[in-house]
């Protein structure tokens, strides 16, 4: 007998997320890569047209990957499969339910559809991640229906210090959260521009109300551990597995070393011999773009409200 | 009484947090030396295949000869590693319970459900996500759970499998249930 009411919903949304706990989720182009990263033993993909090193590289507009593509990866493995749309394009976020993906991430690396307005995600059975870089813009996403948080990082870079920034921001202003008096809440929840009735949840807990990951920038097996032990529950890797830069693709053999070795690192983080072996075992890592070195202008994560 | 639980990804926090609640002393098992301890292990929710990677050969036989020895209970990707026979895609298991599991069987996440079924002939609730079914029950498989007509919790001696997160629902009697069985007295 169904139990399927207003009230389960949350609970599946989230509790998909929880499967994915301690895994690695990966992004993906095309059939081929997203067997590579099932082999390797990401927990899901994420079926994008082209991955943030290249919509880096060659600018326009970026928009929800090509149903016909994301249904063909959809047929070809059996893991999870996530699609992006564009913060605030909540058709875009219509077509994705219906084609059927098991998560949406509303990202910021795709070119913003509103100015003002994210997605309402609470109108979806599907559920949704969205990125935030503190606190406050966690906690704004999650009342808006986002069923797991990710860190933005600078997507398609290969650097991971602003994955390392984000991270590190939002422990700190949960740990000052738990420390404070219940009266001091209020202005805090008025300071991080969130709902109080979510700050207050996160002083109880001392954790966000659902999983915590990373994202953006990390590139290989160590900078996965490196935010798995700054509190990340689980990472999602682009185009550090599959790019050499943001026009040259790794090779097959290349990318399946790297994919396994992240997949290694992100369940064995706390253990620096498991480290080792695994980080010995990849000929490189994508080349790389230092985040200090771009304009403000060609950065991702101030998109998003 | 020392659990296990595997600890390689899924949501090995949410048993954890389960069994710590009800008493039990509990390991999170990423090596597989670290078995040995214990007295019974909990195989979480989370991907198959992707535990399957993490083992190895040398950890899938370790398991292997734990859950023929010692006390078991797989949830989800849990119950598809311990089943014998794995279809949708085939999938090689430990073979410590005669089912034949079909992962995926209820189809994506827009399917998953929470549902009311019967544990122990009362009323439960059961969290189903991205869900296998078990399609055969070989001889010897008591049923403990049922959602419809659905073999959803199964156990033969010290093995226990559901297709359901007992983890996710308020209700303990899933997990105590394994802890008496742990305990001998089941």
């Amino acid at each position: 007998m169904s139990l399927n009411n207003g009230n389960s919903s949350p609970r599946l949304k989230v509790g998909l997320a929880e499967m994915l706990k301690g895994g690695v989720i990966m992004d993906v182009v095309n059939v081929e890569q997203a067997q590579i990263a099932e082999k390797a033993g990401a927990v899901a993909v994420m079926a994008l047209e082209r991955v943030p090193a290249q919509i880096r590289a060659e600018g326009g507009v970026a928009r929800m990957a090509s149903p016909v593509m994301i249904r063909k990866i959809m047929e070809t493995v059996s893991i999870p499969v996530m699609a992006k749309c564009r913060i605030g394009h909540f058709v875009e976020a219509q077509i994705l339910e219906q084609l059927g993906v098991d998560y949406i991430d509303e990202s910021e690396v795709l070119t913003p559809a509103d100015e003002a307005h994210h997605v309402d995600k609470h109108l979806f059975k599907v559920p949704f991640v969205c990125g935030a870089r503190n606190l406050g813009e966690a906690l704004r996403r999650i009342s808006e229906g986002a069923a797991m948080i990710r860190t933005k990082g600078e997507a398609g870079t290969g650097d991971v210090v602003h994955a390392v920034k984000h991270m590190r921001q939002i422990m700190k202003d949960i740990r000052e959260l738990t420390s404070m008096r219940e009266d001091e809440l209020y202005t805090r929840a008025k300071d991080l521009q969130a709902p109080y009735d979510l700050v207050r949840m996160v002083a109880k807990e001392g954790k966000l109300p659902v999983p915590n990951f990373s994202a953006g920038g990390i590139a290989t097996a160590a900078d996965a551990a490196l935010v798995m032990q700054l509190g990340a529950e689980a990472v999602f890797v682009g185009s550090g597995i599959f790019m050499n830069s943001s026009s040259e693709l790794a090779s097959t053999d290349e990318a399946t070393r790297r994919a396994k070795a992240i997949v290694m690192a992100a369940t064995h983080f706390n253990d620096p011999k498991v480290l080792l072996e695994v980080s010995a075992d990849v000929p490189g890592a994508m080349k790389g773009l230092s985040v200090a070195g771009l304009p403000e202008s060609q950065l991702l994560q101030t998109r998003g409200w | 009484m020392k659990i296990g639980v595997l600890a390689l990804q899924g949501d090995f926090d949410a048993h954890r947090r389960r069994l710590e609640q009800l008493g039990a002393e509990v390991t999170l098992v990423k090596k597989p030396e670290q078995l040995d301890a214990m007295d019974g292990l909990v195989i979480p929710g989370g991907e198959s295949g992707t535990f399957l990677k993490l083992l190895g050969d040398e950890g899938f036989a370790k398991l292997k000869q734990f859950v023929t020895e010692k006390p078991a209970f797989g949830t989800c990707a849990g119950c598809i590693l311990l089943a014998k026979e794995v279809e949708n895609p085939p999938q090689v298991g430990l073979g410590a319970l005669d089912i034949r599991v079909r992962r995926n069987a209820y189809g994506r996440q827009l399917e998953s459900s929470i549902r009311e079924g019967v544990f122990n002939h009362k009323p439960i609730e059961m969290v189903f996500i991205r869900a296998p079914k078990i399609v055969h029950v070989g001889e010897g498989i008591e049923v403990l759970g049922t959602e419809g007509t659905d073999p959803v919790l199964v156990r033969k001696g010290k093995t226990m499998a559901g297709t359901f997160h007992p983890e996710m629902s308020d209700d303990k009697a899933v997990h105590q249930y394994f802890l008496d069985l742990v305990a001998g007295q089941r």
